[in-house]
């Protein structure tokens, strides 16, 4: 197996990221933010202590182009206008050499805001003196609709119904943010973390009124992203080429991990309500479904979140009367964004919790209640998209309960907790499911572009601006050319994703790099084959010949992303195909809970999933127990506090995520269900490992107390009071 | 700031490096010695990032101001052997890379110091490091397979 190309420059220290680059002659650059969440602001007192001859001060009159963060919705400042919306909103930016003096001038400034009445809890309706956002501070409001759920539900012999509660979420990225921006001739040149090259070019094209040919962002090895790195670096990328440009020199700004955690974006908070109608042994006949997030501020992607969030609320099971409604709505909380998952782990945690609630008042074991309902192939989703992907889902279940002996440990814990004074054991279940890519027509609409070149040197380039981030892209791309073209990895070189060299494959997001793009990889070495005039089974020792022959040419190849025929969405009814494949899996939790404290360990983790096709069995391992291990963290640990809006625990001394010695080893194991248009068969994976945790450590901690709790984090403090 | 000269043993090389009183030895090696490799995560402790062997024990290098170690041995990330490294490696302890250097230098000093495993697990020794990508278990695995053979196992 191919070990992680970059594996051992990293291990060594020598992998460079952004505030590793070799930078001379620069400025550090820093932020002014809001000290309120909504309010006029008038006025902005620099203090006296402080030699401003010295700095470099950028306002919202400093933009070249239009005051604006390009995104979904052009609804987002780069820096405040004379309104704030949210603590930590950028006012200012300074920039100065010495980094020390720098932070000392940032805390000199006083931005005064005349307040107004913010809104700061997305469950209460808004006052109407809080309504900041269209006539209801709704900021999207979308509807999955399939059969007669009012129908079914007066139908149905039995009815469950449950609230959930899902709280925010850091991504802690071991690396912050970071930028770099430079002026290379009339050129602005990007350096920093990021997942999405080209969201960062389009939000600097649109902001700095420069076109594209003035402009060049280049990905620095990124030190996670988790979805954090999706659309913030475009803030901090304008941020540095605004002070860049009027400091005629390099200006980095490195986030420390305080302002990292306050002012960047998290995982939305949810609130989701279900009511369910049943068989009296638990045959689901009605789902009916609100989910409703906290979108924060700013629009950002909370529309996208809360389709991918509705989209998946159902569960992996066939009903034929579904109703899901749900919105995004506005608070003046710092906005929230793309992480891992994307709404779906709110949905799924609060599905699936259901199902044990669902299981315990029926009287109806949790694991038949499971394979009663689970889709089978020629059954739909809430969408109505008929699965027809040959996928054994109970088999995905059995294999779980095989490797966890749930049945064996489940009466070890009944005669342990009949007897212990102080500790309670349990064991939980979750089954879920994924959808690989982005959503629908998604796709389609990213028109997605990818190259593999012939080098002068004989080997091949791989040019894309999917980026690696420690997911693992530089290695299964490198295997997925290798593969396709019979050469060795040595053969291959993944080109640095660089927009001045690199197509626009689209983001890496959505657990779309192995699946989608890798699928481009391998077109595109068809049609570099094609283009050396070689026949679709060369391979190897004829495809490095032709390389040899035509170096000098320079022969590249191209793949453009083409939508599979059979599938059909339509994003006006939300009906159909929302994902060219579903990933499936079983996720089982043991728990051991202290009653004393109300602690939570948990003491073993089953991970089984059907992922199409394992391309690299280390890397895809480790994509499952590190997201296990951060659903372990969302689940027990994982607590934003909050005032006005604005996290205060915003450091790792108090906003706790597991170390080594909290999680157990992780158990995994995969199944395989080839997909016809994904690289090598492969689905998409790199989300669906943080969907199940959080409802399978739940599940467990209900069956080894005989509690009920429907929120995360469950913290020892919420767990005793469920005790009380 | 007054500056102070301080001199010390760096990956076995005598250095003398002039930074302000107050300055952490992660900065000093990072901006002042362009040792890049051991990275700021929290800047208070908790991460274990930026970890360096001070007199051979490792020490979270935001936390030490720099002329603590005046005549005292730092080793860092750089000097470590590339070969000795490739059971991290193949077990998947590294991923983003982030958290890399430090967890380098705790696990170089667990197998350098097997006698520790009679009464700490890999598991509890590496708890000072925090990483979001692995889950642990790569790096876990990775450090046993380094382990010189039944030394020090219980």
């Amino acid at each position: 197996m191919l070990q992680r190309r970059e594996g051992l420059a990293k291990l060594t220290g020598r992998e460079r990221y952004v505030d590793d680059l070799p930078l001379d002659g620069f400025f550090w650059g820093m932020t002014v933010r809001s000290p309120a969440p909504r309010g006029r602001v008038t006025a902005i007192r620099f203090g006296r202590d402080v030699d401003w001859s010295q700095f470099i001060v950028v306002d919202h009159r400093d933009l070249p182009g239009p005051n604006v963060v390009h995104l979904i919705e052009q609804d987002q400042p780069v820096l405040a206008a004379g309104v704030v919306r949210h603590v930590h909103e950028p006012v200012l930016l300074l920039a100065h050499p010495d980094r020390d003096e720098l932070r000392r001038a940032v805390q000199a400034v006083e931005v005064v805001v005349a307040p107004e009445p913010p809104a700061l809890d997305f469950r209460e309706p808004p006052r109407p003196d809080q309504i900041q956002y269209g006539a209801d501070n709704v900021l999207k409001h979308l509807k999955i609709e399939k059969g007669d759920v009012e129908r079914a539900l007066a139908d149905a012999p039995v009815v469950v119904e449950g609230v959930y509660e899902t709280g925010a979420q850091e991504h802690v990225y071991l690396e912050p943010q970071g930028m770099i921006a430079s002026l290379e001739g009339d050129t602005v040149v990007i350096r920093g973390s990021m997942q999405c090259p080209y969201y960062v070019l389009a939000a600097l094209t649109h902001a700095l009124a420069r076109d594209e040919s003035r402009l060049r962002v280049i990905q620095a090895p990124t030190g996670g992203g988790f979805g954090g790195k999706e659309e913030f670096p475009s803030h901090l990328a304008i941020h540095a080429a605004l002070l860049a440009l009027k400091a005629r020199r390099p200006v980095k700004m490195i986030y420390d991990r305080g302002e990292d955690m306050a002012a960047t974006t998290k995982r939305h908070p949810a609130r989701v309500r279900h009511r369910t109608g049943l068989t009296k042994d638990g045959r689901l006949l009605a789902q009916d479904i609100e989910v409703l997030m906290d979108g924060g501020a700013y629009v950002t992607l909370s529309p996208v979140v809360l389709s991918r969030g509705i989209i998946h609320a159902a569960g992996p099971y066939a009903c034929e009367h579904v109703r899901i409604d749900g919105r995004a709505v506005f608070t003046n909380a710092v906005p929230f964004g793309a992480f891992r998952g994307f709404g779906a782990p709110q949905t799924l945690f609060a599905c699936e919790r259901h199902m044990d609630v669902i299981a315990r008042t029926l009287g109806v074991d949790p694991v038949e209640l499971r394979r009663i309902n689970l889709i089978r192939d020629g059954q739909s989703t809430a969408t109505g998209q008929v699965i027809t992907d040959g996928a054994d889902r109970v088999a995905v279940v059995e294999r779980a309960l095989e490797l966890s002996d749930w049945r064996g440990k489940r009466r070890a814990h009944a005669a342990h907790n009949a007897t212990h004074p102080t500790t309670r054991r349990g064991m939980g279940l979750a089954t879920f499911y994924h959808g690989g890519g982005f959503t629908g027509g998604g796709e389609v609409y990213l028109k997605s572009r990818l190259q593999v070149a012939g080098l002068e040197d004989g080997r091949v380039e791989v040019r894309s601006a999917n980026i690696e981030m420690g997911q693992g892209a530089i290695t299964v791309f490198t295997q997925i050319a290798a593969d396709r073209l019979g050469l060795a990895p040595e053969e291959v070189v993944i080109a640095e994703a660089d927009t001045a060299r690199v197509p626009n494959s689209g983001p890496t997001v959505a657990s779309r790099t192995t699946m989608v793009v890798g699928r481009l990889v391998e077109r595109a070495c068809d049609d570099l084959r094609r283009r050396l005039g070689l026949p679709e089974s060369a391979r190897g020792d004829a495809v490095r010949a032709a390389l040899r022959a035509s170096r000098r040419r320079g022969v590249v190849g191209e793949a453009v992303y083409e939508k599979p025929p059979a599938i059909n969405w339509n994003d006006t009814t939300y009906r159909g195909d929302a994902y060219g494949a579903f990933a499936w899996a079983a996720y089982v939790a043991e728990v051991e809970v202290d009653l004393r404290t109300g602690a939570v360990r948990v003491t073993d983790f089953v991970a089984v999933q059907e992922i199409g096709k394992v391309i690299n069995e280390t890397l895809a391992r480790g994509q499952v127990q590190g997201g296990v291990a951060q659903g372990i963290g969302w689940a027990l640990m994982e607590e934003c506090k909050w005032k006005d809006g604005a996290m205060t625990n915003n450091q790792l001394t108090n906003y706790i995520i597991p170390t080594s010695d909290d999680v157990p080893s992780i158990r995994v194991a995969f199944l395989e269900a080839p997909y016809a248009h994904g690289a090598q068969g492969a689905k998409g994976l790199g989300e669906l490992p943080i969907d199940g945790p959080a409802p399978a450590i739940l599940n467990a901690v209900a069956e080894a107390t005989g509690t009920d709790p429907r929120e995360i984090p469950l913290t020892p403090e919420r767990l005793m009071a469920l005790f009380d | 700031m007054p500056a102070l000269a301080v001199s010390f043993t760096l990956n076995g090389a005598a250095t003398t490096v002039s930074a302000p009183a107050a300055e952490r030895l992660l900065d000093t090696l990072r901006y002042r010695l362009g040792l890049t490799g051991a990275k700021e995560g929290c800047g208070e402790g908790e991460c274990g990032a930026c970890t360096v062997w001070l007199d051979g024990l490792p020490v979270n290098s935001c936390l030490v101001p720099t002329y603590q170690v005046r005549n005292r041995r730092v080793d860092t990330v750089e000097a470590a052997d590339a070969a000795a490294l490739e059971p991290l490696l193949r077990a998947g302890a590294t991923q983003c890379g982030a958290c890399t250097p430090g967890v380098v230098m705790t696990a170089r000093w667990i197998v350098n110091h097997p006698e520790v495993l009679a009464t700490h697990t890999v598991r509890e020794l590496m708890a000072g490091n925090l990483c979001r990508c692995t889950g642990y278990d790569g790096i876990i695995e990775g450090i046993e397979a380094a382990m010189p053979a039944q030394a020090g196992r219980p």
